[in-house]
């Protein structure tokens, strides 16, 4: 089947404007452009495009959102912070195909009304911040940006934003507080940004991958995305797989694809003779899935749910028999302590709380009544807070102690980690 | 004196045209400044926030918040290593290791000579290739003990 968001990446020079338009790139523009704005949304709906950052929120329908009757100007913010662990496939986007994420800008603001985009991009990503900065200077060039693009009468100004080393900016409102020129402190929803956003105007932000699979969705249209994936969870998605396979990157896959043959098939299996053990099948945010249970779950939304995990951001992270799943768990922790924003307590002090408690359970020091606490803590962090970065450490918490609770008991008995050589 | 240069002064003014506000121009400003200065000292944020109208300590909240802007100056040459999961699990600690001994530096520290800092970071999403670290600017994927030796060989 035709690759929708890898199309071009072994080509030489796939980043460039030459490249992209002889391949077929910026042909849904003619399409877009003889319809009308809402007709766009629809097809997007249609297609049933959920948001590939992470949440899968239905694109169509977040666009639909957006007031009618509002007269502020509105904003798209392209969502390139990718610091999800596990999560790489934004960056090879910006850095292989730049163009199919410009193409989906143009797509997603005239269906929106944005004259202005700005692209919110991690600070670290200097490579690929320069690749797509190249090709928005090709795009300018060559009338696909800037006044009056190709005939049509749409204004757009794209512009790059470089944040500066801050995992909770690619939560959507933090993000927004970012663009601001603020900390990026999540505010509190209701209202969502489509009606009160960057700069209290009606805003859509977008991830990489979601503006990315727009002019596939336009030229060949709602229908076509469609025989791609599953009845509940249409097209592809990019997963970036990593950890301790022997072909660890970023694979193009229908949604529903098996995640054994993902593993076994497409990334050669695992290194050194190791058994599998775990996996983390979206991103660290999202419950682990043990051996049986990630030989048996297909990858989409629905299937992952099933199992107790969710398809996040398609970071698959794989772990052999060699790996201690309270380091592991601790390695999270001290992760999600340090990009807590601090505002909400049950956040600031639960990851803090509980990265303390699993040094001392590596270090041999736990006891019995940590592993209760944990899960006290990790209760007291689910859903009470004003956005999931404290979910986003909850749930790894639960999960690690319900699927290898052993492990952790081990550990007590044991005064120390059995996996230290 | 702290004065952005003319040239920066210029790259000042596009980068106001692109925002409503001066305020959400901060971010970029900073990162100019300190491209210009090496670090964000008070005398540089309190220049910032002149620039732009906004109390010092609005700067300063912001300066404080974001692990890129340094508070502090750092080496010529600053190895972040990056420690999160997928990176800890295909041997993160081992190259670090390799470094502190072959810079004769700790986490955290900077070198007297003021050449080499290290320190360690969250995900810089770049795990299919991990191990692997940022120097300056520049990723360095697919780190091995014998790479990190040729790395630190051939810096000046």
């Amino acid at each position: 089947m035709e690759k929708i968001l890898t199309k071009n990446w072994s080509l030489k020079d796939s980043q460039t404007l030459k490249v992209y338009e002889s391949t077929g790139g910026y042909k849904a523009l003619p399409k877009l452009f003889a319809m009308k704005p809402e007709a766009v949304t629809e097809e997007v709906k249609k297609s049933g495009l959920r948001g590939r950052g992470g949440a899968g929120f239905p694109t169509g329908m977040k666009w639909g959102f957006l007031p009618k009757d509002n007269p502020k100007p509105r904003y798209l913010c392209i969502n390139a912070d990718e610091s999800e662990p596990g999560t790489f496939k934004d960056r090879f986007i910006m850095e292989l195909d730049p163009h199919q994420l410009i193409e989906g800008t143009i797509i997603c603001c005239y269906a929106i009304g944005a004259k202005v985009a700005y692209c919110y991009i991690r600070g670290e990503f200097t490579f690929p911040m320069r690749r797509l900065q190249e090709a928005i200077d090709e795009a300018y060039d060559a009338g696909y940006l800037g006044k009056n693009i190709k005939g049509s009468g749409m204004d757009l100004d794209l512009f790059m934003h470089r944040g500066a080393g801050a995992y909770i900016c690619g939560e959507e409102t933090a993000l927004l507080e970012s663009l601001e020129g603020k900390r990026g402190y999540p505010r509190i929803k209701p209202p969502f940004p489509a009606v009160v956003g960057l700069f209290g105007c009606p805003t859509v932000i977008n991830n990489v991958e979601t503006l990315a699979s727009l002019p596939f969705i336009i030229e060949k249209g709602a229908e076509t995305y469609r025989t791609y994936g599953t009845e509940k969870s249409p097209g592809t998605k990019l997963f970036s797989v990593s950890g301790h396979v022997k072909k660890p990157g970023n694979y193009e896959v229908p949604l529903g694809y098996p995640l054994k043959k993902l593993i076994y098939e497409d990334c050669g299996g695992m290194r050194n003779g190791k058994a599998l053990k775990a996996v983390i099948p979206g991103g660290s945010s999202v419950p682990i899935l043990n051996r049986q249970e990630a030989e048996e779950v297909n990858l989409d939304y629905e299937s992952l749910v099933a199992k107790g995990s969710m398809l996040g951001s398609g970071g698959v992270i794989v772990m052999d028999e060699t790996t201690c799943m309270v380091k592991s768990l601790l390695n999270l922790a001290h992760f999600y302590a340090h990009e807590s924003c601090g505002q909400c307590s049950p956040c600031r002090e639960g990851t803090g709380w509980s990265r303390k408690i699993l040094e001392r359970l590596e270090e041999g020091e736990g006891t019995a009544h940590d592993l209760q606490v944990l899960l006290e803590i990790a209760d007291n962090m689910m859903g009470k807070t004003i956005c999931v970065l404290s979910d986003a450490l909850a749930m790894p918490i639960q999960s690690f102690l319900q699927r290898f609770r052993g492990e952790f008991e081990e550990h007590v008995r044991l005064k120390g980690c059995p996996f230290k050589n | 004196m702290i004065e952005f240069t003319p040239e920066n002064k210029k790259t000042f003014d596009e980068t106001l045209r692109r925002y409503p506000t001066k305020r959400a121009a901060l971010l970029p400003i900073l990162w100019l400044a300190q491209k210009q200065f090496g670090w964000i000292s008070q005398p540089v944020m309190e220049y910032v926030g002149t620039l732009l109208d906004l109390p010092p300590v609005k700067v300063y909240e912001v300066v404080t918040f974001y692990t890129m802007f340094q508070k502090r100056p750092v080496g010529k040459y600053h190895f972040q290593v990056c420690r999160t999961l997928s990176c800890e699990l295909c041997g993160k600690d081992e190259i670090l290791r390799r470094l502190k001994e072959k810079l004769g530096v700790g986490v955290g520290e900077t070198s007297p000579d003021g050449r080499f800092t290290i320190t360690e970071v969250e995900c810089l999403g770049s795990c299919g290739t991990a191990p692997m670290l940022q120097l300056n600017e520049d990723f360095h994927e697919n780190l091995t003990v014998e790479k990190v030796d040729e790395m630190v060989k051939g810096l000046e």
